[in-house]
């Protein structure tokens, strides 16, 4: 018998790609422009992401069948905000470095709009390990996309990935640079990734057409 | 259910509790915490302080990389000689003066109270650096530093951090390539203290002009860039009287 149960597989594997929170349901595109500029705060951001939606989204299915339907958004926002400062405290006790380059993106955690649609979309009706593994998977989804524009930013804005130059020195005219390259300084702006995530999901629809609305 | 979910005083208990329960997590947190988050942001102060006075472990080229945390304390204090606080015309010995908060010393000085102004006194391979901290503001939020200062004048190094600049723009002042041009741009114009500019188009984007008070900007980052500029001026200005003290040409 398989870990996980085909419907259980599905609610990982949906989101990565038929359902993706970012190019199919169009949700989280505020931090996906706002922070993909490199690669490393890309995959800090899909770290962080994974780890709140994931927690965040077993704990609202616990608390279910007790939240007031009334205060039911307030709730949501209080345990996203309340995980989020407690990955951030742990962090600045025990890896300094890395909390000072995720302190820019509490804040556009806690706003996520995908966190808070699992939130109100899925643990409200279903139990702690369907909504843990929906999150995985959300977070997977969103993860990945991130991770592609962020590659794809860093690489022809600034010529390196992970900080790491890869095309040869800009500035000494070095390695593909001496053939009369340039970085694309455009791609360093948020509208580029706009323009990525646009062809995005523009290479996902033509692949699979079944996603393409009808008029 | 035993209970009405959709009732106003279910509603107000639901949500007293909860808030007492989330506030004790996070006070709990907090407190458990502090000695510990304290005592990091103490290395990274001493950690910059060094940075700026060239005790790194930096390689020939790439990244920032700082005296690591185990062995900072005692580097520091094998590294800094004297560490001094100004204050008016007195200047006196204080050995936790790297734990002084310019913000508020900056803040003092326009309200036209008395502040304590920290700087301190490295020596490395017989060579002195005069080494003054940095306060200013970015485009988000706030920008700080240290910059070491030789007698001449002749910046030795620099360090640039940033609370919440653009991630692949503004905070890219904090970049091994950026701070690296700052080392060996003196601070003085026609004999005058000055400070050094982060200037677009300076013609000099290789930086070998080492006296024109200029280096290098970072695309996109101008309002950052400036911010920088503004941070040095002010800082030096701060330091005029004492600078003009140590200055021997």
């Amino acid at each position: 018998m398989a870990l996980l149960s085909k419907k259980d597989t599905n609610l990982i594997l949906d989101p990565l790609a038929d359902n993706n929170p970012i190019t199919i349901q169009v949700l989280g595109i505020c931090s996906a422009l706002a922070i993909t500029a490199e690669l490393q705060a890309s995959v800090v951001m899909a770290i962080s992401v994974l780890f709140v939606l994931g927690v965040g989204n077993v704990v609202i299915s616990l608390l279910r069948n007790i939240i007031p339907t009334k205060i039911r958004i307030i709730v949501q926002l209080i345990v996203v905000a309340t995980l989020v400062i407690i990955v951030d405290q742990v962090l600045k006790a025990f890896a300094y470095e890395l909390s000072k380059t995720l302190s820019v993106f509490v804040g556009l955690i806690i706003t996520n709009c995908i966190i808070m649609g699992r939130f109100e979309a899925f643990a409200l009706g279903n139990g702690p390990w369907k909504a843990f593994l929906d999150g995985i998977g959300n977070a997977l989804g969103y993860g990945i996309i991130l991770i592609v524009v962020g590659f794809f930013r860093e690489l022809l804005g600034s010529g390196t990935l992970f900080g790491i130059k890869v095309f040869g020195d800009p500035v000494a005219k070095s390695g593909l640079y001496a053939t009369g390259y340039e970085n694309n300084g455009f791609m360093i702006i948020p509208p580029a990734a706009l323009i990525v995530v646009g062809i995005i999901i523009w290479v996902q629809r033509s692949k699979n057409r079944a996603l393409i609305e009808e008029n | 259910m035993a209970f009405n979910k959709e009732n106003n005083s279910y509603t107000i208990v639901f949500a007293a509790i909860m808030v007492i329960v989330v506030g004790s997590v996070l006070a709990y947190l907090a407190s458990a915490l502090s000695d510990k988050i304290e005592e990091n942001e103490r290395f990274e102060k001493q950690q910059n302080i060094l940075y700026a006075m060239g005790v790194n472990e930096n390689k020939n080229e790439g990244s920032v990389n700082f005296v690591p945390t185990d062995r900072v304390e005692t580097e520091f204090s094998k590294y800094i000689t004297d560490q001094l606080v100004i204050n008016g015309d007195q200047i006196t010995n204080n050995d936790e003066a790297y734990l002084i908060d310019l913000k508020k010393q900056i803040t003092a000085i326009k309200k036209g109270e008395s502040a304590e102004l920290p700087v301190f006194i490295g020596e490395k391979e017989g060579n002195k650096y005069y080494i003054i901290p940095m306060y200013g503001k970015g485009l988000w939020d706030a920008i700080w530093g240290f910059i070491a200062l030789n007698e001449n004048m002749v910046v030795q190094g620099v360090y640039f951090d940033h609370k919440a600049e653009t991630p692949g723009l503004g905070a890219n002042i904090k970049q091994r390539y950026f701070l690296d041009d700052f080392i060996g741009e003196s601070i003085l114009s026609n004999d005058q203290l000055k400070g050094i500019a982060v200037a677009k188009g300076n013609n000099d984007p290789e930086n070998n002009i080492k006296d024109d008070n200029e280096v290098d900007a970072l695309a996109g980052a101008t309002i950052t860039g400036n911010g920088v500029s503004a941070m040095i001026r002010e800082s030096v200005n701060l330091y005029k009287d004492y600078l003009e003290t140590i200055r021997v040409n």
